[in-house]
């Protein structure tokens, strides 16, 4: 297994490293010491690596993950996994704002707290977070499923598209054209499947479902209060 | 004798004329504003009221056709391991598959091909014919992040980090209902038909500071190859490039308030922003301080029209242009063959700008299949690159005048101001005057 430490080794050394495992490579788990909450750190992986970061880390951390397991025996600073594609993420601490921001695809797994803006114009990644969510959380959120443990805060769902929240304890208040929804059983099913996934030991018919009222989808302006 | 008495004829009143009390019957009957394609009609200071002086007894010209003039240009070469080298400094502005047709987009890049130069993606992604047809694409990366991905970050020539555009710094992108087509839905990720606002922030970063780290990222990814482009409205030209440049940008994309847009509020086309001519010497000026000057590229947009105004920008200090509505144009946009069509429209040709609505009689910013294939865009291409060739001799033509071997070369010292605005903004001195407002000694 090759490790890393970032307290000899530079940022970018370790990063081509990532990128230069082809296909088929037998070296594919590495380690990362001393993060020392580097930004950037494991972005752009493009095949199935497996990639243990033991520490804390700045921003940007898995930016654009695609087919990537990188866990971070820590937390993470602001947008951690943006824009990834598939793969899996996972924070064993808190992690910072935007997270997840326009994930289109795989798994993002924050054990403890994310703060504001996570899961902003998420385009169809998945977001489980084992404790709260901070303000203006799924903002524009296009696709995809985010299911908090704990309690969301201010204007959840603001101006969402297609995604779908779910959400165990209290929503401080609800964004523009975010609405509660029908929790169905084909929505129990998805949320079970994601809890499982993630670990999480909660059962899905604890949580609420959230989701776009679709009063904004085209300009009309009797809603310009609320846009 | 009958008292005749004579009388004044109507008046109209110059604040409240015509067009003024249209839009206020407009808005009343509507209640919605007046959205838009296009770029600032108002008429504000610009490059035409700039001139070259030539070459006199002190200077001498070179020989037309005779003598080199050097047109190229290299950008991105403060960090990137492969800078672009472009045969014109004439680039294809930013836009979007989704404003424009798919045979729009495929000109583009054929013209842009043929003369040597890039063109860019736009809110929306990169389709596979841009990128097949362009043999250098800059692709922007903007705060909607619409059909961004890591495989095409990798297959672009340059990335553009959008912070904001010159027709409307500070505002965000729509693109209405009519236009998003099952392929423009898909590559959006959002449901057919629905209106679709792009924010006007980056989701993941507020401020110079995260920028940095964001242009880290983005180098890490692409280990480190791509030159990476800030662009940004004319707003606070000064601030704005200096901390563009300290965000670790290769190149400032500057965009001043007659540039044009797919669809945007009129009322922010018309009234926020500053016209180009003002904010070129501000931007300059901050990459001089910071000894950046030619370090980090400067590629101003914004109603680029001509050779002329090519030139001109170059001699204020840019290292490039790009154009935008000019290349539409060149392509068939608003052309008076279709004048019929653009009166059923309750318009005409010259002035056609709801590009918004998807009916565009020309194809270009449509996504109308039907008029989409009126576009061939091996010809209309074609008509692209003449274009983009006449603009280049133009400008070397005006470059020998002045005796500059280079395009590059051209130096406020060339140029004079026709009216006051124009030399305090261009800070070039007034036509038969050694003075400009603002110059210290006055
Ligand atoms: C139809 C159209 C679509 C545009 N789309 C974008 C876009 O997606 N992203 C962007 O940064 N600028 C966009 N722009 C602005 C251009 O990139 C450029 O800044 C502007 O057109 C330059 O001014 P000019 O039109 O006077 O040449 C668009 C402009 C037009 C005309």
């Amino acid at each position: 297994m090759p490790v890393f430490d970032l307290a000899k080794t530079p940022l970018r050394e370790f990063n081509a490293a990532l990128h230069s495992v082809g296909n088929g490579d037998n070296d594919t788990a590495f380690e990362v010491l001393n993060p020392r909450g580097s930004h950037a750190l494991a972005v752009g992986i493009d095949q199935p690596l497996s990639v243990d970061v033991r520490g804390s880390v700045g921003y940007y951390c898995a930016g654009m993950n695609d087919g990537g397991a990188v866990t971070v025996h820590g937390s993470a600073g602001p947008g951690v996994a943006e824009n990834m594609m598939t793969g899996t993420v996972t924070i064993e601490g808190d992690a910072s704002q935007y997270a997840g921001a326009t994930g289109r695809g795989g798994l993002l797994v924050i054990k403890g707290n994310a703060a504001s803006r996570c899961g902003i114009s998420m385009k169809g990644i998945d977001i489980v977070v084992h404790g709260n969510i901070g303000h203006m959380s799924a903002f524009m959120a296009q696709s995809g499923h985010l299911v908090v443990l704990g309690d969301a805060g201010e204007a959840l769902g603001d101006s969402l598209y297609e995604a779908k929240l779910f959400v165990r304890g209290e929503v401080k208040s609800l964004g523009a054209d975010c609405v509660e929804k029908e929790m169905r059983p084909e929505h129990i099913e998805v949320l079970a499947g994601l809890l499982e996934k993630a670990g999480a030991d909660a059962k899905p018919e604890e949580f609420k479902r959230y989701g776009s009222a679709r009063t904004l989808y085209n300009f009309n302006i009797d809603n310009a209060d609320a846009y | 004798m009958s008292y005749h008495n004579p009388h004044t004829p109507p008046r109209k009143s110059a604040t409240f004329d015509d067009y003024t009390l249209a839009e206020i019957r407009r808005a009343a009957a509507t209640g919605i504003y007046d959205i838009r394609g296009a770029g600032a009609k108002r008429k504000v200071p610009h490059f035409d009221d700039l001139l070259f002086l030539g070459a006199s007894i002190s200077r001498y010209p070179l020989e037309g056709y005779r003598e080199r003039c050097d047109t190229s240009v290299t950008l991105g070469t403060r960090f990137a391991k492969k800078p672009i080298e472009l045969k014109i400094p004439i680039t294809i502005a930013g836009m979007s598959f989704g404003a424009l047709s798919g045979p729009a987009k495929e000109a583009l890049g054929r013209g842009a091909t043929i003369a040597g130069t890039s063109t860019t993606t736009g809110d929306g992604g990169m389709t596979n014919e841009e990128r097949g047809h362009s043999e250098k694409l800059v692709y922007q990366y903007l705060p909607s992040r619409y059909g961004m991905n890591p495989t095409d970050l990798r297959r672009a020539d340059a990335i553009e980090v959008v912070v904001g555009q010159g027709a409307k710094p500070g505002g965000g992108g729509m693109l209405l209902g009519q236009k998003i087509s099952d392929r423009v839905a898909e590559m959006r990720t959002l449901p057919k038909g629905i209106d679709q606002r792009s924010a006007c922030r980056h989701p993941d970063w507020t401020g110079p500071d995260d920028l940095e780290i964001k242009i880290l990222e983005l180098r890490e990814i692409t280990n480190w190859e791509k030159p990476i482009y800030i662009k940004v409205g004319g707003a606070r030209p000064y601030y704005d490039t200096a901390l563009a440049v300290k965000a670790g940008a290769d190149c400032v994309v500057l965009d001043g308030m007659q540039g044009g847009t797919a669809a945007t509020q009129d009322v922010f086309i018309e009234n926020v922003g500053m016209p180009t001519l003002a904010c070129v010497r501000p931007a300059v000026q901050a990459l001089q301080d910071l000894g950046m000057h030619r370090e980090v590229q400067l590629i101003v947009s914004g109603g680029i029209r001509s050779g002329a105004d090519v030139a001109k920008a170059l001699a204020l200090g840019a290292d490039a242009v790009a154009i935008g509505t000019a290349a539409l144009v060149a392509l068939g946009d608003n052309d008076p063959h279709l004048e019929a069509e653009y009166q059923k429209l309750g318009t005409t040709a010259g002035a056609y700008d709801d590009w918004h609505e998807g009916r565009d009689p020309a194809g270009i910013t449509t996504q109308d299949p039907v008029l989409a294939a009126r576009v061939d865009p091996v010809a209309a291409g074609r008509r692209l690159a003449n274009y983009l060739k006449v603009m280049t001799l133009e400008a070397q033509t005006i470059a020998r005048a002045c005796g500059h071997n280079r395009l590059a070369n051209l130096e406020p010292e060339d140029l004079c101001a026709l009216t006051m605005e124009a030399a305090a903004m261009a800070k070039v001195p007034l036509a038969g005057t050694d003075w400009y407002p603002g110059k210290a000694g006055f």
